[in-house]
């Protein structure tokens, strides 16, 4: 008696030959069609001296709010960050390739070490061929750091390989709750020389309590990232968004349980 | 007969510990005509001396443009230099298509000595019979290369390859200290008295046979040939080799019936190669 139920019904391999197993996982190659596990905006703007970017500690299962510690604002390198919406695999390969990257880098040891614009144009690279095979990384990606001639550098590259650079950046839902928040202090590029670090920060809070209010997919602890032209890198984690009013949400009726 | 068996391939060593193959592409350079190269504080020159096989034929190109920020000069054989030059530009180019960088120079050198190195320890294969001098300029400022058929690459203040180097290795030695300070002007003219050293005793330094690379802060890696050296021919003045003459200040001795006869012979070169005309 063969106990396996998988053999059963099938022709006797003493007689037939074995089964060809591909015949029964047949079926065509398949590529990510869509994102499962997301990370919702990330934001970002210039100031006169670096780079704030902020993005929240939620990982979403479509609209169940799955995990909510995980960090999307990686430090590459000694003086550059990413921060990293969409699908959280591939941000975690993409975080495998930024590491791998920098610590070939580091072999040399000859005082070369790439920084935000190199990282910024090997992410575009990779991105664009992911997408040139149909089998893109799900990801919004911003890099922020320091130009060559030490101003700020802030850069945007997504799943289809576009690339842009302006002194306010966000991704996502962010694109349209954050970016008209923040032009409003820096609308034009040289308009961030004039914003201190307190006005960014301020900005960015009131930028991530907006998204709280407003993205579904979103949360009230976020991380804010900075990085000055100096080379400095401070990231601060589990903040969390401040003098909240939520009295409006009892008369939002028609989505819930209530009765009308 | 006598009959060297450690030769017949470059990977085997002889029980003297050598790699005769390795060694006899190292003679190969000195085959080729001179290159000679410097480094400020701000720029890297290399200059060269072409050949041309004939009379009526063309000269070999010694110099090499990799990319904005680097450029070689050869000795020894040309269509390997193209090889290795071809390799350094396509490094040179994915560097700035992957990350937006131009090539820091240590890691094209070192690229190329690896692939140098990997044929003195393959069956099969033989080393390259070139020499390059290398010079650049990037974050780390003004760089100058030598590299060589075993795979060594060195840095250097100032280098000499090629036929008769030595004399130009004498004269950077002895005025190297001015090299950090000096204007550009002044590093391709000390290039150009060195260069000038190492010519054959009817030859001079002539607008066709110079070749002049500049490459530095602020400045893309140019090439100067025929009619545009001639501006720095001028103003060095004085193209023939003034090798084995005597210093201006001391006069001639006179010649006089009761001077001593010497039966010493005259001081005899040490580098009295004479290098087989077509190589470059």
């Amino acid at each position: 008696m063969d106990h396996m139920p998988e053999n059963w019904g099938r022709p006797r391999s003493d007689i037939y030959g074995a089964y060809n197993s591909a015949i029964h996982n047949a079926g065509p190659t398949t590529h990510t069609q869509q994102p499962s596990i997301t990370g919702t905006s990330v934001i970002a703007i210039k100031y006169n001296k670096g780079v704030m970017l902020a993005a929240d500690n939620l990982a979403s299962y479509g609209s169940l709010a799955r995990f909510t510690d995980q960090e999307r604002l990686i430090k590459v390198g000694k003086e550059t960050v990413v921060g990293i919406s969409g699908d959280v695999s591939d941000m975690q390969y993409i975080e495998l390739l930024l590491e791998r990257l920098i610590i070939e880098d580091n072999y040399e040891q000859d005082g070369h070490n790439l920084r935000a614009p190199h990282i910024y144009e090997y992410l575009s690279r990779v991105m664009y061929n992911r997408r040139s095979k149909v089998d893109p990384l799900w990801n919004a990606i911003l890099v922020a750091g320091k130009k060559d001639d030490g101003s700020p550098f802030l850069g945007y590259v997504d799943l289809l390989g576009v690339t842009y650079s302006s002194p306010t950046i966000a991704t996502g839902f962010g694109a349209y709750l954050a970016v008209p928040l923040l032009r409003k202090i820096v609308s034009d590029d040289g308009d961030e020389k004039k914003i201190t670090e307190e006005q960014a920060r301020a900005a960015i809070d009131e930028c991530m309590k907006v998204l709280f209010y407003r993205d579904a997919r979103s949360l009230d602890k976020y991380s804010v990232a900075t990085v000055t032209t100096d080379g400095e890198v401070k990231i601060e984690q589990n903040v969390r968004c401040k003098d909240m009013s939520w009295r409006f949400a009892e008369h939002i009726h028609g989505y819930g349980t209530q009765k009308m | 007969m006598f009959r060297n068996s450690y030769d017949n391939d470059s990977i085997t060593y002889s029980p003297t510990g050598r790699l005769f193959q390795v060694e006899y592409a190292l003679e190969a350079i000195k085959q080729g005509s001179a290159s000679v190269g410097l480094v400020s504080k701000t720029h890297a020159v290399v200059v060269a001396l072409k050949r041309s096989a004939e009379e009526l034929g063309s000269y070999q190109k010694k110099i090499i443009r990799i990319d904005d920020h680097l450029g070689i000069a050869l000795a020894g054989l040309a269509p390997d230099a193209r090889v290795l030059s071809n390799f350094m530009r396509q490094q040179a180019m994915s560097s700035r298509m992957i990350y937006n960088r131009p090539i820091p120079i240590s890691r094209v050198v070192s690229a190329i000595g690896d692939k140098a190195q990997r044929n003195t320890q393959t069956y099969g294969r033989r080393p390259y019979g070139v020499g390059l001098l290398v010079a650049g300029f990037d974050e780390t400022g003004p760089h100058l290369f030598e590299f060589q058929p075993s795979g060594t690459v060195l840095e250097y203040f100032g280098a000499a390859i090629g036929a008769r180097s030595q004399s130009a290795r004498t004269y950077l030695e002895r005025n190297f200290d001015q090299f950090p300070e000096a204007s550009l002007e002044d590093l391709v003219l000390h290039g150009l008295r060195a260069l000038r050293d190492t010519l054959a005793q009817d030859k001079e330094l002539l607008a066709q046979n110079t070749s002049i690379g500049i490459v530095g802060l602020d400045t893309k890696f140019t090439l100067y040939d025929n009619d545009d050296v001639r501006g720095w021919l001028e103003k060095l003045g004085d193209v023939g080799s003034t090798r084995g003459r005597r210093p201006p200040e001391e006069p001639e001795p006179e010649a006089t019936e009761d001077a001593p006869v010497t039966d010493a012979p005259p001081p005899e070169e040490t580098d009295t190669v004479e290098p087989i005309e077509t190589d470059a």
